[in-house]
């Protein structure tokens, strides 16, 4: 873990403890909150210009996503939602061999929300937004009456250009491919559970939350159109990927359950929630599909970066069972791996 | 991961499944009777391993898929209009009653919590002493210690807006139902080693007595569940029929005596409705009439009309193994998880649920979408 922001930004002196309706109105109080928090502990020299849009220079191919964060709690082990939709949408562009650079952000407060714990939310987008060398450049505050929100959501909207070397694209994906897992499963949706009301228990399983983006970026410099496609399993995780990959391209997907890497205590955790970490949320995750002959390097080369130290080969790309997953059982039966029905665990993004 | 892997050790499956093989000379059905079980078996590719003569039929050991419709039509009427605050476990919320579900009622706006333990809900009445707090406690013998544990703890403390809508299943007296329709092919029993570990072993000799059926009390994960097909299987084919325990790690011939007690403390024997099967008697516990402001369904009155499930539902041939969940006509098509007719697509241990997931049937609802 990071040290806290807080040492290094402290909370600017406010003549308000908690965010109330005012806060949205556009008004003063708007103006007090954002000219005292937000501007300053973003600031960048498109921020700066105040206006109602950023002006961006753009040219070439360009990948645009944007995300919606209503987890709940809002603090969790190891994160919180602002770091969590700052990388979330930071991954969603690094899965499209963009390199991403700028963010939206916006708020939904319900009234009531300490401004202490709007002020940790900020700075961990501020420090996440600088790990991943990505700007915020244009925003929105609004607040709702208490009970009509869940303290606080965020929306943020990115854009960043494609590398010149990507070539993600799932049509380029044939037979053979080998399916690479860049670390351990479901993380994140234990982390959150961990802390749920009616079933906390002990543990320091902290979120993966984190960017990939320098991870794939690199990856995509050294080995360009042999990453033929790439996928953060968050929601879903990676069985529902993997599964509605499957059905898309008509191709036939082969798993190992042994392959699967899970930590230990993540894995006991599942056990006794009756989880599939198949299914279980990743934020700090990625899946990415490459050409067999060169999965050795690639592995060496992820294994060098901190978010891709337990990346490993979990299955391959068949043409036989057409639109499935299959995955081997560690005692070597077999089953179909399927989509996720409904949720397992609501709100963990 | 310890305690784990050793149950998941592929050597040692491998040599149940060749002994199993060298032994198996006829066809054999069995019945594994927990619905746990029966996802393990499917999950872990199990079923596929076994010689062809040996027949595994999926019993009804699923208590949220046995949990009757007006008792679900029940609990999302106190959701809506008692204004209760009704907690249950994941899987129950998802199970169609007959308007809606668990689920759609908290979509509209009733205070329908999921928990993962009774206690939990014993603390939420605490927390708000001008609700009423309702745990609607499904389940075998199993969790029946846990939701009278509920009960003690909530008159330890002096609550009076706490109660249970106790759906609790007995598997005895359900192997005695399987056995005794004349319709039955089950030659041998794999017995839920769960239940077994709070009830011990005494409530099966009856039923190899009466019926002259091995019966195996076994464990869930693969190495337990191809032992306790072996053991059930050897004593066939030596013609014998004999109560054994495979599990033994968990389970002794007594039980856990205390949580026995718990039971008796709380609840007594009555009869009860499994859906899809019918009333099978002495099946169920009920609160005792001594502690009847826990009880839910005497603190309400709730006169629910008895609603009529699904035509084309054939959950109560699944429930009692005379038909596979593939052999139904609306499996993976009229029925799937997200559209169920009937409870066994719902909970995660229901046996068409099971069959959706892990074997070849996503395709076919695709198609109809």
């Amino acid at each position: 873990m990071s040290p806290k922001m807080t040492l290094s930004c402290p909370m600017p002196k406010l003549d308000f403890d908690t965010i109330t309706l005012g806060h949205g109105s556009g008004g003063l109080l708007t103006h007090k909150l954002l000219d005292a928090g937000v501007f300053n502990l973003l600031a960048n020299d498109i921020l700066d210009k105040q206006h109602d849009g950023a002006f961006l220079n753009l040219s070439g191919q360009v990948a645009m996503t944007t995300d919606s964060f209503v987890v709940s709690p809002i603090f969790f082990p190891g994160g919180n939602i602002g770091d969590l939709a700052v990388n979330g949408t930071v991954n969603d562009l690094a899965m499209c061999g963009a390199k991403p650079e700028y963010l939206s952000l916006a708020f939904i407060i319900e009234e009531g929300l300490s401004m202490n714990d709007f002020w940790e939310v900020l700075t961990s987008i501020k420090e996440a937004a600088d790990r991943a060398g990505v700007k915020v450049v244009t925003g929105d505050t609004k607040v709702v009456d208490r009970g009509k929100g869940d303290q606080l959501f965020i929306n943020t909207t990115g854009i960043g250009h494609i590398l010149p070397h990507a070539a993600i694209d799932e049509s380029r994906i044939e037979e053979g491919d080998c399916i690479i897992l860049s670390g351990q499963m479901a993380q994140h949706g234990i982390a959150i559970m961990s802390i749920r009301d009616g079933l906390e228990f002990e543990t320091a399983i902290e979120t993966d939350s984190q960017c990939l983006n320098h991870l794939t970026s690199h990856l995509i410099n050294a080995f360009g159109q042999d990453i033929k496609w790439m996928r953060d399993p968050t929601r879903g995780g990676v069985g529902t990927v993997l599964s509605e990959l499957a059905k898309s391209t008509g191709l036939g997907i082969d798993l190992k359950q042994s392959m699967l890497p899970v930590d230990e205590q993540v894995e006991g955790a599942c056990e006794m929630l009756g989880l599939d970490p198949l299914y279980v949320a990743n934020e700090g995750l990625f899946i990415a599909i490459a050409k067999a002959d060169r999965a050795n390097e690639i592995i060496e080369t992820m294994q060098a970066f901190p978010e891709g130290n337990h990346a490993t080969i979990i299955g391959e790309v068949m043409t036989n069972h057409k639109g499935q997953v299959i995955m081997k059982s560690t005692i070597g039966g077999s089953r179909v791996v399927s989509m996720l029905p409904g949720e397992q665990l609501p709100r963990i993004c | 991961m310890k305690y784990l892997s050793e149950y998941r050790d592929p050597a040692l499956v491998e040599k149940y499944l060749n002994r199993l093989h060298k032994i198996t000379t006829q066809d054999w059905t069995l019945m594994e009777v927990c619905g746990g079980q029966t996802h393990s078996l499917v999950k872990n590719g199990i079923l596929e391993m076994l010689p062809e003569k040996i027949r595994m039929v999926h019993g009804p050991g699923c208590p949220v898929c046995v949990t009757p419709l007006n008792l679900i039509d029940k609990a999302v009427y106190l959701a809506e209009e008692k204004n209760v605050i009704l907690c249950s476990f994941g899987d129950m919320l998802r199970v169609p009653g007959s308007e809606r579900s668990l689920l759609e009622a908290k979509a509209n706006g009733a205070d329908v919590r999921i928990l993962y333990s009774p206690l939990e809900a014993v603390k939420l009445a605490k927390e708000n002493p001008d609700r009423e707090v309702v745990f609607f406690a499904v389940g075998f013998e199993t969790t029946a210690p846990a939701n009278a544990l509920s009960v003690i703890h909530a008159i330890r403390s002096g609550l009076t807006n706490y109660s249970i809508l106790a759906s609790h299943v007995l598997v005895p007296p359900a192997i005695d139902a399987v056995l005794s329709d004349p319709e039955c092919l089950i030659q041998g029993f794999l017995a839920a080693g769960h239940v077994c570990t709070i009830m011990g072993l005494k409530e099966y000799y009856p039923l190899v007595e009466k019926f002259q059926v091995p019966i195996v009390a076994t464990g869930f994960e693969p190495v337990d569940l191809l032992q306790g097909i072996l053991m059930t299987v050897e004593q066939l084919e030596k013609g014998e029929a004999k109560l054994e325990n495979q599990y033994t790690r968990m389970v002794n011939k007594e039980g856990n005596l205390p949580a026995q007690k718990m039971i008796r403390g709380v609840f007594g024997i009555a009869d009860r409705e499994w859906r899809g099967i019918g009333t099978i008697p002495n099946s169920g516990y009920e609160v005792r009439d001594e502690m009847a402001n826990y009880d839910a369904n005497k603190k309400f009155e709730v006169a629910i009309e008895k609603a009529s499930e699904c035509e084309s539902c054939i959950a109560g041939q699944v429930l009692r193994g005379l038909k596979k969940p593939h052999e139904c006509s609306q499996f993976a098509k009229g029925c799937t998880p997200s559209r169920p007719l009937g409870a066994p697509m719902v909970s995660s241990e229901g046996a068409c649920a099971a069959y959706y997931h892990f074997a070849n049937a996503g395709e076919l609802e695709e198609e109809l979408v």
